[in-house]
């Protein structure tokens, strides 16, 4: 291990986004075509694609990228244990040798609920990964503010680096942008050091233009990433929910000068789906959009498609899924 | 180029289609083709090359269809019309429907073969051109299926020459042919001669599916053999796409033969983008305006007009987007622009936009545009050149590329704003208001297309009403569908293709009843001469010409006799002139906008008024036809009756002549309206004086059209005292106006006018060629018929008096 490039995933090169006061201006100004939208979404991995060498390297970027995440009810510290293990070493190191790469490849991060933290940090140590909590009454966002800040603290304090926040739908859904302001910032906060993800909850929000007003103000709030979903929606990350939450990060870079990361979780499953991401991503925003501080992908089952599909990059075959080792 | 140090640049590298398939298929007819007559194939005698316009390589050798093809292909298309004309609506259906089917089967082999013929990008032949040619087959196959009950009383117009463009080669050959077999109609079809190959692959498909012989007929060549066509005695109905320049030419070529006509030329569409749109959204959508099909799009969005408050974004937005297209091999999956189809449209669009800049364009790239000269040979295998940016990294040595380009710091008379530069060249332009928006978007000789962004409903549809164009898309742009209807306005051409109203290009009116035509009542028009006239018993009475709503005596000073058919001269006509031409159009258009914007409900008020008084002097106008024409007593209170009944039925269609929402397969409310012409000129027939006043123009007029008309011969002051019923009628000054004179001579000057936007002519048939060749400087639409033409069925004439607007409007929460 000791030959290979030392890239910290997690390497956070870039100030982080100070926020700024809100501007109900630049909230109220949003504008949203669904329509065209849904065209732009449709044809961005129509006008673009990846094959052979370019599309195993994209796919390794997006294992770079990837919040290797359980937020499952019977989540234990062994399941936990088994994940941090895949991230530390997401492809099989056969395939890597076959396919060239000297580099060495983990995901973005680990994402778990609170009560794993510790487990996570530990047995993530010395990797260099760093554990994501999600955080603030995941998924619904409803248990008292101060519940929600402490909670937040205490994630902090079991040595989360990351903190994936949930936003209160209410206060989108009656367009109370001063509240939701104050929250986000509130929890900004609590992180102090750690960086933090708000997550819109997209799937809730009603309308597109509502899911740019949010990403708006969680921006504003000081949010270091917006994140579309908590994965538990019926309606989760999809290219045009996405489309629009990218389009609100350049606008807003373009205001401030704040870079701003993106995560779309939730329903990303296929290696396809991550090149098509990869693609909005540079499409909309440009090629430093497509490194790890600053996009992210919340999946879990997505890693096996992604090795599979590397799988038959490395030896022309076509693999099959027992081959890959489980998280 | 290896996994790690792509990791670093993460770039796209290449995706080449294979295009094995398309050149198999070109080498299993050794690389030259024959034309496809009367269900055989023919070798030709002299032949071309088809370049790939990529690469500069010739693809095929192609034959330069003769005369004596042309010929061949209309006598075969004859023989087989009797036949196909009388197949059964549902036979004719299942054809289409095989048509379409095998489309789908072989679409790959479409798509390669169109994009390495005519350089348009794999992804656009392979995602639009090629689906939208299958949907249209299928969408015709279900016209074929109802005709009869879809259009009771109509027939198909015979066989129809069609020639195409190479801007969408078999997408423009599937928008003339499924219509037009779909109605019984045969066909000699003759393709752009850059780009043959998909119609060849096409005429093979129908001899696959075993389309009878002589029914679709395909001749390959230049320009002569179009000509050859649009010139045969024995073609009944000329269909044409491609520049305004060669449809002026086919407009004087067919004036004055019977032969159908219809249109589909230039445009320098607007694209409005006010200040509350989704801005990103417009954006993408001036990339799908002009940069999709490399510009070369007759509705493409070439004019940009932006809301002054938004301009700078908005420019700045695009010249970031215009940084991350794509151009080069267009069989590359990720290229968004490929090769202009010929190095003489190049240099087309080279130097119309060195002039623009020569008079003071702001010439605005993508910075990697200057890496586009020379020739680079794709180094590196799996990579493309280090050296090159990802924006050209893709163009071929020996192609013909042109750079996304847009033109600021124009105005309205930059000859870059104003004409139609068929490239992917965009020129921008600022407007303060709506009412300036419109204004400019309307400040144009062409009416093909606009597009209009805005999230305001209001301001939307108020906007895509008022602009003068075929289509209007809002917040969208380059939609099309088989179901939803396209074609211009102004010199942009007439006609519709798709929807129910493009099938009318394709049938006419089955004559029902082939009742012998008695010879027509009428005075003659003298300018001495008459007798019985006694000023001792009757008081003189001058009429006069009806312009702006007052009596006018004529510019020149001159009157004509009317006389009647025993010899007994009854009065003066006052002989109008060109000038009084003149002012009645410059009447008209002044009352257009007002009438044309007021309801139908309103309109019809004035005409129910109209009815009510001519009724109310019924037997003086009978006693008036009597003393001109010699009718009998019943044959005049016929005609006044009948014209009292005309009236009801203009007044009725007022407000019901009210369009569809067609079913277009997206999310859409795509509304086709049909919308007056404006300002029309009528030479009314001689059969009905009174009729023809009453049947045409007013049928016209209670459409929104303000109408300069010219009454028939046979009782010209029938029509001078019914301007004395217009008088007391509220209708509106400049609405109706009449000018009597020498037919021809005020005919010649309405047809040339070029603030008239349609003729409509009964005379003779030198006549009918006068005005069809007379209104090519604006090309405005004609209708003609003989001077003793019995009065047109009324939807006819509700078709002539309208031309559809299909307006888009996607939505969604």
């Amino acid at each position: 291990m000791a030959t290979k490039t030392a890239t910290a995933p997690h390497a956070h090169t870039l100030p982080r986004n100070p926020g700024t006061p809100l501007d109900l201006g630049a909230v109220e100004d949003v504008r949203v075509n669904r329509s065209a939208i849904e065209r732009r979404a449709a044809t961005l991995a129509t006008r673009r694609t990846v094959k052979k060498n370019h599309q195993a390297a994209w796919l390794l970027q997006a294992v770079r990228c990837m919040d290797l995440t359980t937020l499952s009810g019977d989540d234990t510290p062994g399941t936990v244990r088994r994940l941090c293990a895949k991230a530390m070493q997401p492809i099989r190191p056969d395939l890597l040798d076959a396919l060239g790469v000297k580099e060495r490849i983990t995901t973005g991060a680990v994402c778990v609920y609170h009560a794993f933290v510790e487990t996570a940090v530990e047995a993530l140590e010395g990797s260099g990964i760093p554990v994501a909590a999600v955080s603030t009454g995941f998924p619904h966002g409803l248990s008292p503010l101060e519940t929600r800040l402490a909670e937040v603290e205490a994630s902090v304090a079991a040595g989360a680096r990351e903190i994936d926040i949930v936003i209160s739908r209410q206060l989108v859904l009656t367009q109370n942008w001063e509240a939701l302001y104050d929250e986000v910032r509130a929890m900004r906060e609590a992180c102090g050091e750690a960086h933090m993800k708000a997550i819109l909850a997209v799937g809730e929000l009603g309308t597109l233009r509502n899911v740019m007003k949010a990403s708006v103000v969680c921006m504003q709030a000081g949010s270091d990433f917006i994140k579309t979903s908590t994965g538990k929606e019926t309606v989760n990350a999809t290219l045009q929910n996405s489309l629009v939450m990218v389009r609100a990060i350049r606008t807003y870079f373009e205001q401030t000068g704040h870079y701003v990361g993106f995560k779309p979780a939730g329903g990303l499953r296929t290696a396809r789906n991550a090149t098509d991401w990869l693609i909005l991503m540079k499409e909309e925003l440009g090629v430093r959009w497509m490194q790890p501080d600053l996009f992210r992908i919340g999946a879990s089952a997505l890693l096996y498609d992604i090795e599979r599909q590397l799988e038959h990059a490395a030896y022309g075959r076509y693999a099959s899924l027992s081959y890959q080792a489980l998280g | 180029m290896t996994i790690s140090s792509i990791l670093q640049t993460l770039d796209y590298g290449v995706a080449p289609e294979s295009d094995t398939a398309a050149r198999e298929w070109i080498a299993a007819h050794d690389g030259t083709f024959g034309q496809y007559i009367d269900g055989k194939w023919r070798a030709g005698a002299s032949h071309f090359d088809a370049f790939s316009p990529s690469t500069g390589e010739p693809l095929a050798k192609i034959t330069q269809g003769t005369e004596a093809d042309v010929d061949d292909a209309v006598k075969a298309a004859r023989r087989a019309y009797k036949t196909w004309s009388t197949t059964p609506g549902h036979i004719r259906a299942r054809y289409l429907y095989a048509l379409a089917r095998a489309i789908q089967k072989h679409s790959r082999l479409f798509a390669v073969l169109e994009t390495l013929d005519n350089g348009k990008p794999i992804r656009e032949t392979r995602d639009l051109d090629i689906p939208l040619v299958a949907r249209h087959f299928y969408h015709h196959a279900g016209w074929a299926e109802i005709m009869a009950e879809a259009l009771p009383g109509y027939g198909p117009v015979g066989v129809v020459g069609q020639i195409i463009p190479w801007n969408f080669p078999l997408l423009m050959l599937a928008w003339k042919v499924a219509p037009a077999l779909a109605m019984g109609n045969t066909i000699v079809m003759k393709p752009a001669e850059f780009t043959s190959l998909t119609a060849l692959l096409f005429a093979q498909i129908c001899d696959e599916i075993g389309l009878p012989k002589g029914v679709f007929n395909l001749v390959t060549g230049d320009g002569a053999t179009g000509a050859a066509i649009v010139a045969h005695e024995g073609v009944d109905k000329i269909a044409f796409t491609g520049s305004t320049e060669v449809g002026r030419i086919l407009r004087r070529v067919t004036a004055g033969t019977p032969k159908k006509l219809s249109l589909e030329l230039g445009g320098k569409s607007p694209f409005v983008i006010f200040d509350d749109a989704d801005l990103d959204s417009a954006v993408e959508g001036v990339v799908d305006a002009i940069w999709f099909n490399q510009g070369q799009v007759c509705c493409a969005g070439s004019r940009l007009l932006i809301q002054e408050g938004i301009y700078d974004q908005a420019i700045a937005k695009l010249r970031a987007r215009m940084e991350k297209l794509r151009i080069g091999d267009p069989l590359d999956k990720a290229v968004d622009i490929g090769a202009v189809v010929d190095p003489v449209q190049k240099d087309r669009i080279s130097e119309l936009v060195q002039q623009g800049v020569d008079e003071g364009a702001t010439l605005i790239q993508p910075s990697w545009a200057v890496e586009m000269g020379g020739a680079v040979s794709n180094a590196g295998g799996d990579g493309a050149p280090a050296s090159r940016s990802e924006g050209a990294a893709l163009v071929k040595a020996n192609g013909c590329f042109y750079p996304p380009t847009l033109l600021t710091n124009v105005g309205p008379a930059s000859t870059v704003v104003q004409v139609e530069i068929f490239g992917p060249v965009a020129v921008a332009m600022s407007f303060r208001t709506p009412e300036e928006a419109v204004k400019l978007a309307n400040n144009t000789r062409y009416g093909l297309a606009a597009s209009v962004w805005s999230e305001d409903v209001n301001l939307a549809l108020d906007v895509a009403g008022q602009i003068k164009a075929g289509t209007v898309w809002i917040n969208c742009t380059n939609v099309f569908d088989a179901a939803s209807g396209f074609g211009g306005y102004r010199e942009s051409g007439y006609g519709r293709e798709g929807g129910k109203e493009g099938l009318y290009e394709y049938v006419k009116a089955v004559e029902t009843d082939k009742k012998k035509a008695s010879a027509v009542k009428s005075a003659t028009l003298v300018e001495t001469g008459g007798e019985g006239y006694d000023a001792a018993t009757m008081i003189d009475r001058t009429a006069k010409l009806y312009v702006g709503g007052k009596q006018a005596r004529p510019d020149g000073g001159y009157s004509l006799a009317v006389v009647s058919p025993s010899g007994k001269r009854v009065g003066e006509i006052g002989l109008g002139n060109r000038k009084d031409v003149r002012n009645a159009v410059e009447a008209a258009r002044a009352a257009q906008g007002k009438w044309g914007t007021a309801s139908g409900h309103a309109r019809a008020q004035v005409l129910y008024f109209l009815a009510e008084n001519l009724a109310a002097r019924g037997e003086e106008f009978e006693q008036r036809l009597r003393d001109q024409t010699g009718m009998t007593a019943n044959e005049a209170k016929a005609e006044v009756e009948g014209a009292v009944d005309d009236l009801f039925r203009a007044a009725a269609w007022a407000d019901k002549y009210d369009g569809v929402v067609h079913a277009v397969p997206m999310r859409s409310v795509t509304m086709a309206v049909p919308e007056a012409l404006g300002v029309v000129g009528i030479v009314l027939p001689d059969r009905h004086p009174l009729r023809g006043l009453t049947a045409i123009a007013a049928m016209a007029v209670a459409q929104g059209n303000a109408v300069v008309v010219v009454p028939g011969a046979s009782a010209p002051l029938t029509a001078t005292d019914f301007y004395q019923v217009l008088d007391t009628s509220d209708v509106p000054g400049g609405v109706f106006n009449l000018v009597t004179g020498r037919r021809d001579e005020l005919a010649k000057t309405l047809a040339e006018h070029d603030d008239v936007d349609g003729i409509w002519y009964a005379g003779p048939q030198e006549g009918r060629a006068a005005v069809e060749s007379g209104s090519i400087h604006n090309m405005k639409r004609t209708w003609t018929m003989p001077a003793d033409a019995e009065l047109p069925r009324t939807d006819e004439t509700l078709r002539q008096a309208t031309q559809v607007k299909n307006i888009w409007v996607p939505y969604g929460a």
